[in-house]
């Protein structure tokens, strides 16, 4: 057999043979070029990344240093015209600001008007309420002299931390040739130095930059939040069951589905106008408040919980719901029992990835005026407020180039809360998730 | 397949599909899915205390009819039935029948060893629990430990009752499904191809056991191992395209099958 075939037979293996293998060349390099395409996308993307974060990192971590200048004070009674027992009120309007400006005046001796306008121009407003603060905090310290370091204007901060080693020619600087001189006596005198900015998380808004912070927007962030996770979370997760498990599969719930399915990819600022025109003109909500900020995004984030919930609720095996019905469980029981627990780490996941998207949302909060400049922190709920992302709109608006340095110092902290939850939900995800 | 298709039309059963001491009965059933017909005109009666196997080649509409008789297929919405099934001579498909009541009296064990996701004990106590079979504590874990021990898994259990019971193996797996369908006590136990994702070993346990059920339940078996239907069974029952051929005790019909679709089939012909 094998001697009377044997020429054709090994004709015809070797073209398979070799057909195959030509094939395999074409396939490997097939391979490998979608290996380098593939590459190439994720180096792209990272290198953006790295861009984006090197970028604001860069920009935004000096708003962590403030300038100050120490300095030794009376706090001279006669002048503030208060004493011992000095109410609050009386304290609060106490000429604090006269007080700084008299003893630069005199320890510095300026010769004229303009440079006496220049000597103050170099101190914050802010310090005149660090010396009120103090004495509400300590009532003994009048008459004494105390050491405190006073704010510096932005302007200073500025140089200080970026431009100092500069000739004055070299620095775009609105400071003058006298300001300057007095500025590096204090350098040579080392009292001019920067220490962490705490005003920047304890402070609301300000127009003054040195005084401005994040504390407004970031507790208004979490009662925006707050509002938004109590009402989206439970509407959302009874909407999915309601459409996964109970409704009739007819065309009314296929239009429900429908309509679901496009409210996810409705652009955002659409929603603000809606909460424009129902919450406050039908139902009158406060405009600029964290509820009505939460009411809104609601809308927003309801559709990306619904279709998230669904999805968990369908990746649960009918073998269990089987099961459970087998036994005689009512629906309700299979829903409560054995699907909703399952379901609940994909809920979860989805549910937190709908508040990190809500997180960063500008554009309906804009519409219903929590673009507003607010000044005092947030209590509640109905307290006129701004959130991280607006704050941002805000102050990346502003021509002082200390709003940009706190721009970019919000957008740090907006980042750090947006890692810090997509990690949570990945977490969430590998500790709940169970095989079966 | 022209011939098989002569055969079975207008057909009437052969055999004896009827039953003097009759636990279930259908009577002139009819399953449809939306268009589809699944299920022709069956008749047939499952006594107390024998095990019925229901044998038949892919597609002939045996685990449709089981599933018919606890009403599982009530879950499927384009599923439409017609005829009656009675339960001690009641309609189970009459409106004002609650499933609740009907599968708590009719259990079910799946193909796929289905455990919830929770301890063993959880497992087994899940039924009594949503029955409210048991008083407290001391009787639910009376309760546990008798179905484990009747299903044959209480000594390899019995010192890790709150580990996960998707943690055991197959075998243990599919006992413990029987378990927790016994503790909720029923009349009538379904078995939808118990043994189709075991071992011999674990299929030889199931098998003993199911011997051991027939005391005390009555319990129809859907089975593609004619051997496994040889051993466990009384009475089998062969479905061919929808249509009951033939019903007769075990024995006979393995060996003097009575119609020729039931020889081809059990001579291994097709199917």
């Amino acid at each position: 057999m094998i001697d009377s075939s044997g020429t054709t037979m090994t004709t015809t293996t070797l073209t398979t043979r070799e057909k195959v293998e030509k094939s395999l060349a074409r396939r490997r390099a097939a391979e490998t070029r979608f290996r380098l395409y593939g590459m190439a996308s994720v180096f792209f993307g990272m290198l953006c990344l790295v861009v984006l974060f090197t970028d604001i990192a860069s920009k935004g971590v000096s708003v962590f240093q403030q300038t100050s200048l120490t300095t030794d004070i009376l706090l001279d009674s006669r002048y503030l015209n208060l004493n011992k027992d000095s109410k609050v009120e009386e304290v609060r309007f106490a000429n604090f600001e006269g007080l700084i400006k008299r003893h630069f005046a005199k320890s510095l001796q300026p010769k004229s008007r303009s440079e006496k306008r220049e000597l103050f121009k170099l101190i914050s407003p802010g310090a005149a309420w660090q010396l009120q603060e103090l004495l509400l905090a300590n009532p003994d310290a009048l008459d004494t002299t105390i050491s405190i370091e006073l704010l510096m204007d932005d302007d200073v901060d500025q140089w200080f931390k970026h431009d100092r080693d500069l000739t004055k020619d070299e620095i775009n600087n609105r400071l003058s040739e006298q300001q300057l001189t007095w500025l590096n006596q204090w350098i040579a005198e080392e009292r001019l130095d920067s220490h962490f900015n705490t005003l920047f998380f304890t402070n609301g808004d300000s127009r003054e930059p040195e005084l401005a912070g994040i504390h407004g927007a970031i507790k208004g962030t979490l009662l925006t939040l707050m509002v938004t996770l109590l009402l989206s979370f439970p509407i959302g997760v009874a909407a999915a069951i309601y459409l996964e498990e109970f409704a009739p599969r007819n065309r009314m719930t296929e239009i429900v589905e429908i309509n679901i399915n496009n409210l996810a990819a409705v652009p955002s600022i659409i929603f603000g106008l809606l909460g424009m025109a129902i919450f406050i003109n039908i139902f009158g909500v406060s405009r600029s408040t964290p509820l009505l900020g939460g009411l809104v995004l609601t809308l927003m984030t309801l559709p990306t919980i619904i279709i998230s919930a669904r999805a968990a609720i369908k990746a649960v095996p009918p073998s269990i719901r089987e099961a459970a019905y087998g036994l005689g469980a009512s629906k309700n029981q299979v829903v409560f029992h054995h699907v909703l627990p399952l379901a609940m780490p994909g809920m979860l996941t989805g549910t937190i990835l709908g508040m990190a998207q809500a997180l960063g949302e500008t554009a309906p909060l804009l519409m219903i005026g929590m673009v507003a400049f607010v000044v005092d922190v947030p209590g509640f709920i109905n307290d006129p407020s701004t959130v991280l992302p607006v704050q941002i709109f805000l102050w990346s608006d502003s021509p002082e180039r200390a709003f940009l340095e706190r721009t970019s110092g919000a957008i740090l902290v907006l980042l750090s809360f947006l890692i810090l939850m997509n990690a949570t939900a990945v977490i969430l995800r590998r500790r709940l998730e169970r095989r079966w | 397949m022209s011939t098989n298709m002569q055969l079975i039309e207008n057909h009437i059963t052969t055999g004896i599909p009827l039953s003097p001491k009759a636990k279930l009965s259908a009577r002139n059933v009819d399953v449809f899915y939306g268009d589809k017909q699944a299920i022709f005109d069956v008749s047939l009666d499952i006594g107390v205390n024998e095990v019925i196997a229901l044998i038949g080649p892919s597609g002939c509409g045996k685990s449709t009819f089981l599933r018919t008789l606890n009403r599982m297929n009530d879950t499927i919405d384009i599923c439409k039935i017609t005829g009656e099934i009675l339960l001690d001579n009641e309609n189970i498909y009459d409106p004002k029948v609650d499933t609740v009541p009907l599968r708590a009296r009719v259990g079910m064990v799946f193909q796929k060893p289905n455990p919830f996701p929770k301890s063993i004990y959880d497992n087994v106590a899940y039924g009594p629990r949503i029955h409210g079979l048991a008083q407290g504590r001391v009787e639910l874990d009376e309760i546990v430990e008798k179905s484990l021990k009747r299903a044959g898994l209480w000594n390899e259990v019995k010192d890790r009752l709150h580990a996960p019971g998707t943690g055991l193996s197959g075998g243990q797996q599919q006992r413990l499904c029987i378990a927790r369908t016994i503790a909720v006590d029923p009349e009538v136990i379904l078995m939808d191809e118990p043994c189709s994702a075991l071992d011999p070993i674990a299929t030889a346990k199931i098998e003993e056991l199911i011997d051991e059920l027939r005391e005390k339940y009555t319990i129809a078996i859907v089975t593609h191992s004619m051997q496994q239907a040889a051993r466990v069974s009384q009475r089998t029952a062969y479905f061919h395209l929808g249509q009951l051929v033939e019903v007769n005790p075990t024995n006979q019909v393995f060996t003097t099958p009575q119609h020729e679709l039931t020889e081809a089939y059990i001579t291994g012909r097709f199917g």
